[in-house]
């Protein structure tokens, strides 16, 4: 669904885009994020999601969200096993493919107890990418004559008015809440960003408002010494959070890979009992930590260690 | 065959990467199309452009770290650029890409291939991961290279679903679709190496990989393929492929046999 170009303007109007400080703890966060929201998570697949917010989301006991990513890992599950969410906008979804199809996606969708939209890569980004430059669509020639497209309620085919060519009009996505993660932040919310940049950029600017999380917050003054860094500007931002480790088990660019054990050991307990298996790892390690540092400590520190030694080695060479 | 001294899954590798091109820029998915990229590269191809879907232009993937997806670190390591992920799916439609390499659960004889649903799609039996970016090099991408393992379950008349354009009906459907470009250039399987009519657009039989026989082939084939009068055969691997290969995954990751 499109939202009115008014509506988005109106939002903008009465955010305060002051140079201000945003920091704040996660819990307070993500009580940005209202039941019903449609929220756009960056990275992708298993790489900067931003996993600390959606615990804290599903410990929130946040209900009816449509899920946003480019690609959805294992946090998918997680979302749909909570009942945090019963529609997924994705291009493709499964914790990675050396690890198979997820059984709980497979539940979920096989048995209708949620939807499971599906657009390619591209056509999401370009539905970002319009959300982000404020127009309702934009013309793609990708998923034309695809079975995709007429499963689709809101992509539309039309003659080029210039050329006559056929074209598939992807419209705009702009989420009520962007949840990214990056490595630094300033506490006015300058994101930083190494690394693949995936959709971020446009997730930031398409969204209403934006919760970022950071491995660590940096002060403006670094930001200034490389302001070709900063990837999203302090005023399309609402939340800044420091959580070290904050994709665990999933990755952060040149902080660490993922946590290949801790992932290796939740894919076996998903395909072997299905949703009953993501119940007791919600109970285990989202419902029972006091903290989201009391989860890292959960999942060991040497598993941390290995996957923070693979991840600084990029800086190597 | 007669006991040959690779495996299927090392056939189809090194029979892939012999298409690519050098100084061409190939879309490459994880797994066995990265593996014949690279194969490519240092065979014959030392000027061959790999993109990944997760935002990579050139990387250098070290030997032993193989990335398990193209949307991590790993995958960017040593590359010329990284940019978007909506930005690199672009480029194709800029028309940068020459080959886009792709795997599939399910192919038809029109060269669509399916990785959304097997069986119908409102009551699945079951539902895949979708299609991430391949809906996007199929239609984007100047030539489409599919390698696959050939099974009759996997080579169907009709795809149960589109996901991946490949030439549609048959025929000038997919230009009439408004993909004026590209499409199913050809599939590579361990039985032999596959192209389209140009009229029909129907999959035909183009070379038998040694070993290989017609009645295999069609026995594998859930639909009536082309077959020329005159067979040709594929050059075998040769010992410098192979051994290039086996260095490339020496714990074959990705070229182990595939289970009947």
């Amino acid at each position: 669904m499109i939202k009115p170009y008014r509506e988005l303007r109106d939002v903008i109007d009465k955010k305060d885009r002051g140079l201000r400080e945003k920091v704040m703890s996660l819990k307070e966060a993500v009580s940005l994020i209202q039941d019903g929201d449609q929220i756009a998570a960056g990275g992708c697949h298993y790489s900067r999601t931003p996993m600390a917010v959606v615990w804290e989301i599903i410990r929130q006991k946040k209900k009816d969200l449509v899920y946003c990513r480019s690609i959805t890992s294992t946090e998918g599950d997680l979302l749909l096993v909570a009942g945090a969410t019963k529609h997924v906008i994705t291009s493709w979804f499964s914790p990675g493919v050396t690890w198979g199809v997820s059984r709980v996606m497979r539940h979920y969708t096989e048995k209708k107890l949620a939807v499971f939209e599906e657009w390619s890569h591209m056509t999401l980004g370009l539905r970002f990418r319009a959300g982000a430059m404020g127009i309702p669509f934009v013309p793609a020639r990708s998923m034309l004559g695809s079975d995709i497209f007429p499963r689709l309620s809101d992509i539309k085919e039309m003659k080029c008015p210039y050329t006559g060519d056929k074209l598939a009009l992807i419209p705009a996505l702009n989420p009520d809440v962007a949840i990214l993660h990056t490595q630094r932040c300033d506490p006015y919310g300058n994101v930083q960003s190494e690394g693949l940049p995936f959709m971020d950029q446009d997730i930031a600017l398409a969204a209403n408002k934006v919760i970022v999380t950071t491995e660590r917050i940096i002060s403006n003054d670094q930001v200034r010494r490389s302001p070709d860094h900063t990837k999203t500007p302090f005023f399309c931002v609402d939340a800044v959070v420091e959580v070290p480790f904050g994709c665990l088990p999933h990755e952060c660019y040149g902080e660490y890979e993922p946590d290949f054990k801790h992932m290796d050991f939740y894919v076996k307990l998903m395909m072997g009992k299905g949703p009953e298996g993501v119940k007791e790892y919600l109970d285990k390690f989202v419902f029972g930590p006091e903290s989201w540092n009391d989860y890292l400590e959960m999942t060991g520190f040497k598993n941390i260690l290995q996957a923070m030694v693979m991840g600084r080695s990029v800086y190597n060479d | 065959m007669t006991n040959p001294n690779y495996n299927t899954a090392e056939l189809v590798c090194i029979m892939s990467a012999r298409f690519l091109e050098d100084g061409k820029i190939v879309f490459g998915g994880a797994g066995m199309p990265l593996i014949s990229c690279i194969l490519a590269q240092k065979i014959h191809a030392p000027r061959l452009t790999i993109l990944f879907e997760g935002g990579v232009i050139g990387p250098h993937v070290e030997i032993g770290k193989m990335p398990p997806s193209t949307n991590e670190q790993r995958a960017a390591r040593r590359a010329n650029m990284l940019l978007s992920i909506t930005d690199i799916l672009l480029l194709q439609q800029r028309g940068y890409v020459d080959y886009g390499f792709l795997g599939g659960a399910q192919i038809d004889q029109y060269g669509n291939l399916n990785s959304s649903f097997i069986g119908d799609a409102d009551n699945p039996k079951v539902r895949l991961p979708g299609t991430g970016g391949a809906n996007d090099i199929a239609s984007l991408a100047s030539k489409i290279l599919v390698a696959m393992h050939h099974e009759k379950k996997r080579f169907v008349e009709k795809v149960d679903f589109i996901t991946t354009p490949g030439y549609l009906r048959g025929g000038d459907s997919r230009e009439k679709a408004g993909m004026t470009v590209g499409g199913t250039y050809k599939v590579i399987t361990h039985l032999g190496i596959f192209g389209f009519d140009e009229e029909s657009r129907r999959m035909r039989l183009e070379t038998l990989h040694p070993g290989g026989t017609i009645e295999e082939v069609k026995g594998r084939t859930g639909f009536e393929l082309l077959i020329p009068k005159e067979i040709q055969y594929t050059k075998p691997p040769t010992e410098k492929e192979l051994r290039t290969l086996r260095e490339l995954d020496p714990d074959q990751r990705y070229t182990r046999p595939k289970e009947e």
